[in-house]
């Protein structure tokens, strides 16, 4: 039984909706995220977990038990907000011991639970006990807003954008601390992010949402490489967008027009006439001089725009003939040993495999 | 009970807003808007034998703004805020602009302006008949340092009265122009230096237009308060040249002709709504151009 | 160039603020002047104080204003504190007109608040007194308080409230272990300018205090009229001294807030 579920939940603000019809379902001890650019509705799906929305439309279950009417505080569920939330006028220790108070949790057993939770999210209890929320980094606030969250024990923790707000070093180490300590307590996780590449690498399972909807749920390698639509094809990752009518559809390859022909596999719906998008990955394409493209590859001639050095891979800009511009990643192979032959202003053909190219709806 | 009754305001976000504003404004509706329409009633209603009011509506007591004696008041009450603001402005903005511009004094500096912002004006009014009368400050230094052997007539004068207003005033005009030269940037100063403009070229084309909103403001929040002042004309001006103020304050007083009063008070509050009126559009349609 | 610029402002700034300090200090310096009209210095004395004490008008117009002050800066630090809750955390309709009816209750001359005050009171049977003081007072700190109260708002977490109640509180618990103690600072500031803002008025009060019911302000404007004496700069004093600290305080409590 999922943990946390969507029935064709909507919500409306005054102008538009914010969430519109969505279902999901969340496992136990799941790493699940929802991604997607600002206003795209994470925030308030978040929010109609967490209780402080109640949906127009729809169901949320908890434990399978319907909780649209339930109010925040009664639902059991612990959060971490963007900008922590810490309570300016409590001490570290009272903030974690908040929801304990709140629960009449005797004093004694308070204490140790509070010890521990500040443990957990490796702060030293001795060091940080008294302190205010005022003397503390970003990033041990962060840490103290997620003890005092993880304190209660809850089945399901929500992340509104937690790591927003800290630094990219800090934030990738926040990244696997996260994902340990989901793994390690088997609390859900929901957690909320604009960040694809923070998604990735943390979730279990991604909702990409586009426009108060989902528009494609999936694990993170699924979502990748198998990118549904041409929202999600770009959003996560980048990729090159072809697009043209079906001209023939064979029994090994479907031949497509267009700008730029190409061919991809072949699939029961891909009737002539009918117009087709595929997203190519950057790092699935591969550059040849012109008229070497081995046999049985997509290719597409064009002029080297710009080549851009990155360290780890290497991108060559180019221009096809009609003006769309492609991105080619190619592996650094080590620029001294193997000086990539590509220049600017270089006539080359941009190649593809049929099956490395996503049919996208 | 009590989470039935939150969970009921929960589901009506527009009921708890409402709910909590909702003392704070009958107040206000009570005692600030209803009194203004009682004002407003008072103004057309004909006047009574013994200062209160007789049955029978009228427009007189507006017209009678237009006799040679009124005009004058209204001029004079118009023209001496007019000075009042001008000479807040000149005295305020080097204020403003050094408090802006100091890093470690800057603390206290805004806090010797917000100080008298505070401290009573009477208090502040009666400083000034200490300094300005013919055994005060002024007049006992004066003599000591030989330059009369008689008093000066400084109190009870025309300039008393501006002298107390703008010593009164200021400080509300110092304040929004710090607020808006507070948020100049030292980049923006510095830039301006490296483009070769000097001292008084960076202050004419970056300071100023920049600090335009506050002095705005500032302008305004002079303005109205020196246009219904009768404090300092009553007490430095020994009430000789009489402001709008002294004139409504004395019809609700001494000459109990509470119409005329509250006529006088009205076309008074018309020239503020017109002031705040003007002043918000400018303001609201700065901020959707920027 | 520039350096001339900025020391002719300096120095200018540095007048203005003579200006803006030398008379009030002027005046406590000689509220301890050994005479009764001169403006020249003859010695020390208490002499000004010690009348004080003996003026019983002086002492309940005292009582009188601190009792006003008390009562009013009460009411008036709640109803504020409430409008800017309401203003910044919630949505209800009219709230822009709400908005705009509490800045016009501030740039208001205070005249036409206090005469139409005085008309309402008389128009409704009303009598004047301590009662209707009070009303006043009230009425025109409301909305300091709620612009003081919002501006700590602003600087606050909006979320403080919501994280209360994933904690296990409910709004009525997460209101008073969360949202009153955070906004305290600017709460205590909006209730010291009220309760300034009380202690000094004059004008409104003159309009709507009943015979007896005299505040210090009404008294001392009664004195400054009548005639000039030297326990108007001892009185002064201690007024200044007093609003002096209360907005020494409130500034501090902002600015703690602000941190």
């Amino acid at each position: 039984m999922p943990v946390v579920e969507l029935r064709d939940v909507s919500k409306r603000f005054a102008a538009a909706p914010a969430v519109d019809g969505v279902s999901l379902a969340i496992d136990d001890g799941e790493f699940f995220s929802l991604l997607g650019p600002s206003g795209c509705g994470k925030t308030t799906t978040l929010r109609l977990i967490a209780g402080f929305e109640s949906p127009d439309r729809g169901e949320v279950l908890i434990d399978g038990r319907r909780v649209n009417e339930q109010r925040p505080y009664d639902r059991g569920v612990g959060m971490v907000f963007q900008n922590y939330a810490l309570f300016p006028h409590l001490d570290v220790g009272r903030n974690v011991a908040f929801g304990l108070e709140r629960r009449r949790v005797p004093e004694v057993e308070r204490a140790t639970r509070v010890a521990k939770a500040l443990e957990i999210v490796r702060l030293d209890p001795a060091t940080f006990l008294r302190r205010m929320p005022g003397q503390l980094s970003g990033g041990q606030r962060q840490r103290v807003a997620l003890a005092r969250a993880l304190v209660l024990e809850p089945k399901i923790l929500l992340l509104d954008e937690p790591l927003g707000a800290l630094d990219l070093k800090l934030r990738k180490e926040m990244q696997l601390e996260l994902k340990a300590l989901n793994r390690s307590l088997g609390i859900t996780f929901v957690y909320v992010t604009h960040d694809q590449e923070e998604a990735l690498t943390m979730s279990d399972r991604i909702a990409v949402m586009d426009h108060a909807r989902i528009a494609q749920l999936g694990t993170p390698a699924a979502i990748y490489e198998d990118p549904r639509t041409a929202f999600v094809a770009s959003f996560i990752g980048e990729s090159n967008l072809f697009e043209g009518p079906v001209t023939e559809a064979g029994a090994d390859l479907v031949s497509v027009g267009g700008p730029t022909p190409f061919r991809v596999p072949p699939r029961s719906d891909l009737l002539p006439g009918r117009t087709v998008m595929v997203a190519v990955r950057p790092e699935w394409m591969d550059l040849f001089p012109p008229g070497r493209v081995p046999a049985g590859e997509n290719a597409a001639s064009g002029t080297v725009d710009e080549v851009i050095y990155l360290g780890e891979t290497l991108h060559v800009l180019v221009r096809l003939e009609h003006g769309q511009r492609v991105k080619v990643a190619l592996r650094n192979e080590g620029q001294i040993a193997n000086p990539i032959r590509w220049n600017r202003g270089d006539q080359v053909a941009v190649a593809w495999r049929p099956e490395d190219a996503q049919v996208l709806e | 009970m009590r989470r039935r009754l939150l969970r009921w305001f929960a589901r009506r976000p527009a009921a708890s807003g409402g709910a909590l504003a909702a003392p704070g404004l009958l107040w206000v509706a009570a005692f600030f808007l209803a009194p203004i329409a009682v004002m407003l009633g008072y103004s057309v209603r004909e006047r009574g034998l013994y200062g209160g009011v007789a049955p029978g509506l009228t427009l007189e007591h507006y017209g009678r703004f237009l006799e040679p004696l009124y005009l004058e008041v209204l001029g004079r009450t118009v023209l001496w805020a007019l000075v009042t603001t001008a000479a807040c402005l000149l005295l305020g903005y080097p204020v403003a602009y050094v408090i802006a511009r100091a890093k470690r004094w800057r603390q206290i500096l805004l806090f010797l302006v917000i100080l008298p912002f505070w401290t009573s004006f009477l208090v502040r009014m009666f400083a000034m008949i200490f300094l300005l009368r013919d055994t005060g400050l002024v007049n006992t230094l004066l003599q000591r340092l030989g330059l009369t052997t008689d008093p000066i007539q400084l109190l009870y004068t025309p300039g008393a009265v501006l002298i107390g207003m703008v010593y009164g005033f200021l400080p509300l005009m110092v304040l929004p122009i710090y607020a808006s030269l507070e948020k100049l940037d030292d980049s923006l100063l510095e830039a301006a230096e490296v483009l070769g403009a000097n001292g008084p070229t960076r202050f004419a084309r970056v300071v100023w237009p920049l600090s335009l909103p506050g002095v705005v403001a500032g302008c305004l929040l002079t303005f109205i308060p020196a246009l219904g002042s009768f404090v300092p004309s009553d007490l430095l001006g020994g009430a000789k040249q009489v402001m709008i103020g002294n004139l409504i304050q004395n019809q609700f007083t001494a000459a109990r002709n509470w119409p005329f009063g509250s006529a006088a008070a009205f076309a008074m509050m018309a020239l503020v709504l017109v002031a705040v009126v003007g002043y918000l559009r400018r303001r609201d349609a700065r901020e959707v151009v920027g | 160039m520039t350096r001339r610029f900025s020391r002719w402002l300096v120095a200018s700034a540095a007048l203005v603020y003579l200006f803006l300090h030398a008379p009030v200090l002027a005046l406590m310096v000689f509220s301890f002047n050994d005479s009764k009209f001169s403006a020249s210095w003859m010695g020390f004395t208490l002499e000004w104080y010690r009348r004080l004490v003996e003026r019983d008008d002086i002492l309940l117009g005292l009582g009188r204003s601190l009792a006003i002050g008390l009562g009013a800066t009460v009411v008036a630090t709640g109803l504020g504190t409430l409008l800017a809750l309401a203003f910044h955390r919630h949505r209800f309709p009219g709230k822009r007109a709400a908005e705009s009816l509490l800045y016009l209750a501030i740039v208001t001359p205070e005249i036409i608040m206090g005469i139409s005050l005085l008309a309402a009171f008389v128009a409704v049977g009303f009598s004047l007194g301590t009662l209707t003081v009070a009303i006043a007072h009230v009425t025109f700190s409301i909305s300091f308080v709620a612009v003081v109260v919002g501006a700590r708002l602003r600087g606050m977490d909006r979320n403080l409230e919501e994280a209360a109640m994933m904690l296990g509180a409910d709004e009525w618990e997460a209101f008073w272990k969360v949202t009153v103690p955070s906004l305290m600072p600017g709460i205590v500031a909006g209730a010291l300018l009220a309760f300034t803002m009380s202690f000094d008025d004059y004008v409104i009060t003159s309009f709507v205090a009943g015979p007896g019911s005299s505040t210090l302000p009404l008294v001392v404007y009664g004195m400054v009229r009548r005639n000039i004496e030297p326990s108007i700069n001892a009185i002064s004093t201690l007024i200044v001294v007093i609003t002096s600290l209360l907005i020494y305080l409130a500034d501090r409590s902002m600015r703690r807030s602000a941190r």
